[in-house]
């Protein structure tokens, strides 16, 4: 079965000033798979990320040549409403950042910024994106503590549900188990797994055996350029470039 | 073997330094307190807070002028706040580093610096007379505001700045605007330090002289509209002693100045704690 592509990303340069941090980068991803990027520090892996929903926008002096399709629009549009484009293409960071307020607070955030007020229509969303981050059974009996009080991979995992509840189309995890446990990890991969049923995942591995594990089709950046991608049992077992196999065999990185 | 000596000595100084400093801090205050409220407190009887003051302030109480102390106080507020905090949010969130931003901040750091006479000449030739406000509540609490100004936009401006890049980023990232990133996720998380200004420029206002006798005038009469002149406790303190009207009387008026801004501070401090305990 073919399956359609969610994000063509053409011809994508990206530049912090004078700086180019993305280097022509052609890229087809795909609905219901996980697509994992990886590659060492500053090899443009969070920009790249960044620039699919256009939080790039935040940071002054940025521009880009090139385009990015989302379902075939180009997300560079002056139309298209930049809000909307961030509710379709959620973003999970690297640090699990809970803001101040109730764990039933931080997850309806977004909702209610879109304009949800009805509370019963709120606390079902909540419920459900809780119970797809895993995270529901732990924290049902006490929604309105402080979402700072939970523990690390609980935290990660209210942001990724915080995510959900946004109803997005592709869900981009920024090295979302960097910070946890062995354990915990396991539970946020066995999500990610669960999630790609419904969603399109773009995933920065903390390293690379978590790619291995998890995705269906692996990209390796260097120095902001895409060195290679392919589905993940060729990028690790034949990889066609030299640099490609010399960092997932662990030579440098 | 004398390099550790030199060491232990300096250690030894500088705690006997650092103490002194903190003892004779604490003990100016201590001075400044039991000399007032010694003074003072054996004239506060509840009559003394619930009568309006008869012959000049000689006998009866400070009713009226608590009232005007409160009411200035709370014009002072109203004003300098949203304008105060707006400052703020347009600094921090609205504008990036720049000639305008720079000069504004350099007008408030000169602002802050202005005797408060100054600010009472001010009010007395803009609010009283070229407005033609007279002496009032509205022209010594517009007054006032102008003379917080500064402190509230300053506490505001470092509390919203501590507030860190990432909450901004996963607002944003969750859809947010800009003007929903800064009510939901910055404000709300500032608020204690932009509280602590406001208590501040109420403690100002409070104390106040100068800047409120050019422009609310010293009336002992109970106010009875915004255009009505009042003389606050500050104020009824400085002329009871200084016409030498009533020595007990003015210590009296201190020690209820002194309980005051006590009783502000102790409600603030309880409001600030119930809602950070609410938030952790």
């Amino acid at each position: 079965m073919a399956l359609e592509n969610k994000l063509s990303i053409k011809d994508f340069n990206f530049y912090y000033g004078s700086f180019q941090a993305l280097k022509r980068i052609n890229l087809h991803i795909k609905v219901n798979q996980i697509f994992s990027i990886f590659g060492p520090a500053r090899s443009g892996k969070t920009t790249f990320l960044k620039s699919l929903n256009r939080l790039t926008d935040l940071t002054f002096g940025s521009s880009h040549t090139g385009a990015i399709l989302l379902d075939g629009a180009d997300i560079f549009d002056s139309t298209l409403s930049l809000t909307d484009l961030r509710r379709r293409v959620g973003m999970v960071f690297d640090l699990p950042i809970p803001l101040p307020m109730s764990i039933f607070d931080n997850v309806s955030y977004g909702p209610r910024l879109s304009g949800i007020k009805q509370k019963r229509r709120l606390i079902e969303i909540v419920e459900q994106a809780l119970r797809s981050a895993v995270l529901w059974d732990e924290v049902k009996d006490r929604l309105n503590t402080s979402a700072l009080r939970l523990s690390g991979g609980q935290q990660q995992r209210l942001c990724i549900a915080r995510t959900l509840a946004l109803g997005p189309e592709v869900l981009m995890l920024d090295e979302p188990c960097s910070g946890l446990d062995p354990i915990s990890t396991t539970s946020i991969e066995e999500t990610l797994t669960q999630l790609k049923k419904e969603y399109t995942i773009i995933l920065v591995p903390h390293n690379i055996q978590q790619a291995s594990r998890v995705a269906d089709r692996c990209g390796f950046f260097l120095n902001g350029e895409l060195i290679e991608e392919g589905t993940t049992y060729h990028i690790f077992t034949t990889p066609k470039d030299k640099r490609t196999e010399d960092y997932v065999t662990g030579r440098f990185g | 073997m004398r390099i550790n000596q030199t060491r232990y000595l300096t250690q030894v100084i500088a705690k006997i330094v650092i103490w002194s400093a903190a003892f004779f801090t604490i003990g100016v205050m201590i001075l400044i307190l039991y000399q007032i409220l010694s003074d003072g407190l054996p004239i506060l009887r509840l009559r003394f807070f619930i009568e309006s003051p008869r012959s000049m302030g000689r006998e009866g109480g400070i009713f009226s002028t608590i009232i005007g102390t409160v009411v200035l106080t709370f014009v002072a507020i109203l004003f300098a706040t949203p304008l105060g905090v707006g400052t703020a949010i347009f600094l921090r969130e609205y504008t990036r580093e720049s000639k305008v931003s720079r000069l504004i901040r350099f007008g408030t750091d000169c602002l802050a610096g202005v005797p408060s006479i100054i600010f009472g000449l001010f009010g007395f030739v803009f609010f009283v007379i070229y407005l033609n406000m007279g002496w009032s509540i509205l022209s010594g609490g517009l007054t006032l505001a102008v003379m917080i100004l500064p402190t509230i936009i300053c506490t505001s401006e470092e509390a919203i700045k501590a507030i860190p890049y990432s909450f901004r980023e996963v607002s944003y990232a969750l859809g947010g605007t800009k003007w929903q990133t800064v009510t939901r996720a910055v404000l709300p998380n500032s608020l204690p330090g932009i509280f602590t200004g406001v208590i501040l420029g109420v403690g100002r206002s409070i104390g106040e002289t100068a800047a409120v006798i050019l422009t609310a005038g010293s009336s002992l009469v109970m106010p009875t509209s915004l255009f009505s002149p009042v003389r606050t406790m500050a104020i009824h303190f400085y002329i009871l002693a200084r016409e030498g009207i009533s020595m007990e009387m003015a210590y009296g008026t201190g020690a209820a100045l002194i309980l005051l801004v006590l009783l502000v501070n102790i409600i603030a401090n309880w409001l600030l704690n119930r809602y950070i305990r609410k938030k952790a």
